[in-house]
């Protein structure tokens, strides 16, 4: 279409797609004249990866969340390369990405999504993440649960996610608990004026006495603060929403021999995407599975 | 031929000296039996702004296609827009002229209808970043362009509102009236007033406090802008602030992505606000004034005369901006400056237009969120047993999230005096919780499934007695009546189909007279006019999408009944009746 040929080569997943795989085809002809065998191995087509351009730690499109990490390790191991489909991970980003059939919106596998989204099949877990309270240490706030009667009288900031019921469950469970008018609600909707680490820049600044944040946000931001901060994972009390979730890799649906393949990377490379996990401070527990090779 | 009855009492000669001319309201003629005879004048003959009049009646008092010679129409010609998404909204004609709008990219075309198959005149491509497309929330839709003083304006995507000139399409001014990175898209058709130019925003699944701005239709320049939540001064009304918890009114939703309407004599102009942003209903106690609401507005200042809200506390997403027709009905032996608005939530509500007091409020559809509206506090009267919770199932809904009616706008005919409504016949279950995520997060989400109401039609197409407060017919349709009404002073009225029939029926008896197969799911308004040739032409954009549509648009996995906000469960088998594409398709008689 016209108008396509027309964009300005910008941030697009297109034109980033075509600059990444290009080289490698041309590599490839020139492989095939000199050594088929070889040639064979990397004819495999790429890892396409459905991301979120600017979503850190997770991924950006300089490749330096610990999705991009995972994502490079799984591709190398499959003895290719990824390609990225960057969508923002909002309401029709898998409608978008991995179900779409326009031939700009393609991609195979999400990296991080809960054990269980429905969307997308997911493998069986590779962490599991919690909720946290951020607070600054020592100056007097040490919150282990949401029933704290103190949490009525601090200044909390929590994420916004988007319209009615799509909030995270410490929204919902302080609301429940009357925790109401304190509350100071941060959007998603990432920019230059509001880069992911903003909720955590106020808890260093004072702007909120405490703020409750998913674990590997909290726990990547707090450690380049220059206040030290605690993370405490919010504990689930009864009829509670769940706050700690297995996260998985997510396959399109149907996709069984893709989806073997990652599995088989993941579960034999567990040591170092736990590695990568540690590195980017994301607070761990137990998936409460057994891996065994 | 039948003689071209039934003119409005109107300042002709409207040609394209602008759009003060052509704005006399429908309802002088509405119920009064004095209306000369006379030929349709030049207002009569072209479609100059989305809705055909300020009173937004979609009227046209065009009478060459009649009930008896319907049958013959015959296909004239028809032009691809080159754009696959959702097409709503309706081409406009000035003059000799057709003026066509996409979806995102949003091109805009001119086609001359002077010469033989309506060429290209022009074409002008926005440059819009096409980082915006992952942002905007329900298809990249567009509801149409507006003509005034020899210029065309639109609202892009991106959110710029763009002047024209309409003779060469040469950019005039742009002005961008949000930032799309914070969720702000602009998906409505603006209105001109006066030397106004009246433009809305969308984003109110992102937390977007909705706004309206007036910018000036020669230089672009914001006049004002009035917020729909927050204090007066910026509210342009009092009592906002104090039904929100804390200053949740910063993300307070209400924004305002549907129809305007203006009314000369009273120097008032009307729309609806969206749904309250962001927090469930229990994190933001209060009646979030004003969201779900009917503003009154003075088009020089800004200031709301009244404000009536419909839905307080909205637990249903029944984003109020449905379009606000004004007529002069009978009601109780006394004629009434009204306003009549169908609301997502079921109710059709009279009000006085002036004083914004409330008259009536019916379901046109089947209703058990509440048992009735009552008159003097203007309230709702809720059933709690439908009142929705992030924790709890409500099973059985009516009418769903999308709506008893949503954005396909109705028409007013003032020869029968009835509206004709395109509906939706759908109800919703919130069930139990679900783990989703979003921005790397996950959380746990009420599911909503939209289902088809009682009787297993998604549709129906009805006319509707606004004096009596009843259906006089209706039509049932498989699918949701998701396209808008065009009536006709032929007692001809159109509507279009989700699987792409352009039917025409009886005004008054609703017989479907005629109907043509377009290449696509009908979402947007039929329209008519007389062309250069002095023949009366029928035209409308084909192009399956928006929200209903949105399995089809976005190719989704039909496997996922809560995929598309729900929509996917109530339009799973779309697919099998309509595919994709922008095509306008033109009909004449013989």
């Amino acid at each position: 279409m016209k108008i396509l040929g027309r964009r300005k080569p910008g941030p697009t997943l297109w034109t980033r797609r075509v600059y990444r795989t290009r080289p490698a085809l041309r590599l490839l002809v020139w492989m095939s004249l000199a050594c088929p065998a070889v040639a064979l191995a990397q004819a495999k087509a790429p890892l396409r990866v459905c991301s979120d351009p600017e979503n850190m730690p997770f991924s950006n499109q300089k490749l330096e969340g610990f999705e991009n990490r995972i994502a490079s390790l799984i591709a190398k191991e499959l003895g290719t390369t990824v390609s990225y489909i960057w969508w923002g991970q909002r309401r029709g980003f898998i409608r978008n990405t991995m179900n779409a059939t326009l031939q700009e919106g393609r991609c195979d596998v999400v990296i991080g999504v809960p054990e269980g989204y429905d969307l997308v099949s997911t493998t069986p877990p590779y962490y599991r993440s919690t909720y946290v309270f951020v607070y600054p240490k020592g100056k007097g706030i040490s919150v282990k649960s949401l029933d704290d009667p103190i949490l009525k009288k601090l200044k909390i900031g929590v994420h916004l996610l988007g319209d009615d019921y799509t909030n995270p469950p410490p929204v919902h469970e302080l609301s429940k608990r009357g925790v109401v008018d304190n509350v100071v609600g941060f959007g998603t909707f990432y920019s230059a004026d509001n880069p992911p680490s903003t909720i955590i820049d106020a808890v260093a600044s004072g702007k909120v006495d405490l703020a409750i944040v998913w674990g590997p946000i909290a726990g990547y931001y707090a450690a380049r603060q220059r206040v030290p901060l605690e993370l405490v994972p919010v504990p689930s009390g009864k009829g509670d929403l769940p706050f700690a979730f297995n996260i998985s890799m997510g396959v399109k649906k149907g996709n069984e021999a893709l989806k073997a393949r990652v599995e088989t990377v993941r579960r034999e490379r567990s040591a170092e995407i736990t590695a990568i996990l540690k590195e980017y401070g994301v607070p761990l527990m137990d998936t409460g599975r057994t891996h065994t090779k | 031929m039948k003689t071209r009855a039934w003119m409005f009492i109107i300042s002709a000669a409207v040609g394209l000296s602008g759009i003060t001319a052509c704005s006399s309201p429908t309802p002088s003629a509405a119920t009064s039996t004095t209306a000369p005879a006379a030929a349709a004048t030049d207002a009569d003959k072209q479609w100059t702004m989305p809705n055909k009049n300020q009173s937004a009646t979609r009227y046209s008092a065009v009478s060459e296609i009649n009930t008896e010679n319907v049958k013959n129409l015959k296909v004239a010609w028809t032009f691809s827009t080159g754009v696959l998404r959702g097409h709503e909204g309706e081409p406009l004609v000035v003059g000799s002229t057709m003026f066509v709008h996409t979806p995102f990219p949003n091109i805009v075309y001119a086609l001359d209808l002077s010469k033989e198959g309506a060429p290209v005149k022009w074409k002008y491509v926005p440059k819009q970043d096409s980082a915006v497309i992952p942002i905007a929330c329900c298809d990249t839709v567009n509801r149409g362009v507006t003509y005034a003083n020899g210029k065309i304006f639109f609202n892009q995507l991106d959110t710029n509102t763009v002047a024209l000139d309409a003779e060469t399409g040469k950019e005039l001014w742009k002005v961008k009236q949000g930032d799309y990175k914070q969720g702000q898209t602009i998906t409505s058709a603006p209105m001109v007033v006066k030397d106004k130019v009246i433009s809305g925003i969308s984003g109110g699944e992102f937390g977007v406090r909705g706004f309206v701005t007036a910018n000036d239709v020669n230089t672009g320049k914001q006049v004002w802008r009035m917020y729909s939540t927050g204090p007066e001064a910026e509210v342009g009304f009092p009592g906002s602030v104090e039904t929100w918890k804390g200053d949740e009114w910063k993300r307070g939703g209400g924004t305002t992505w549907g129809w305007y309407s203006y009314d000369p004599e009273l120097d008032l102009f009307y729309y609806g606000t969206g749904n309250p942003g962001s927090w469930n209903p229990d994190q933001r106690p209060g009646d979030n004034k004003y969201s779900m609401t009917i503003f009154a507005r003075n088009p020089d200042t800004g200031k709301a005369a009244w404000a009536y809200q419909k839905t307080p506390h909205d637990a249903w997403d029944y984003d109020g901006i449905n379009e606000n027709a004004l007529v002069d009905i009978n009601l109780n032996g006394q004629m009434r400056k009204v306003l009549v608005n169908f609301d997502r939530n079921g109710f059709s509500y009279v009000l006085d237009r002036k004083t914004g007091e409330l008259l009536q409020a019916n379901p046109f559809v089947v209703v058990n969120w509440a048992t009735g509206v009552d008159l003097k506090t203007g309230k709702p009267i809720e059933d709690p047993a439908k009142r929705t919770s992030a924790k709890q199932n409500t099973k059985d809904i009516c009418p769903s999230a999308m709506g008893g009616k949503n954005q396909q706008p109705v028409s007013f005919s003032p020869r029968t005096n009835l509206f004709y409504v395109p509906t939706n016949n759908l109800c919703m279950d919130y069930e139990g919780v679900e783990v989703k995520y979003q921005a790397g997060q996950p959380y746990v989400g009420a599911i909503v499934v939209s289902k088809a109401g009682p009787g297993g039609n998604r549709g129906e197409f009805i006319a509707w007695d606004p004096s009596a407060g009843k259906k006089v017919w209706g039509i049932k349709e498989p699918l949701s009546a998701w396209g808008g009404a065009l009536s006709t002073a032929g007692d001809v009225v159109f509507y279009g189909t989700m699987e792409g029939w352009l039917k025409a029926v009886h005004a008054k008896t609703g017989e479907v007279l005629w109907k043509f197969k377009t290449p696509s799911g009908i979402i947007g308004n039929p329209m008519t006019y007389v062309g250069p040739d002095g023949k009366q032409y029928i035209a409308v954009l084909s192009g399956i999408g928006g929200w209903s549509g949105i399995g089809v648009a976005a190719d989704m996995s039909l496997d996922d009944p809560t995929a598309g906000l729900g929509a996917i469960g109530a339009f799973k088998d779309l697919a099998s009746f309509s595919n994709q594409g922008g095509v306008l398709t033109v009909f004449s008689l013989p």
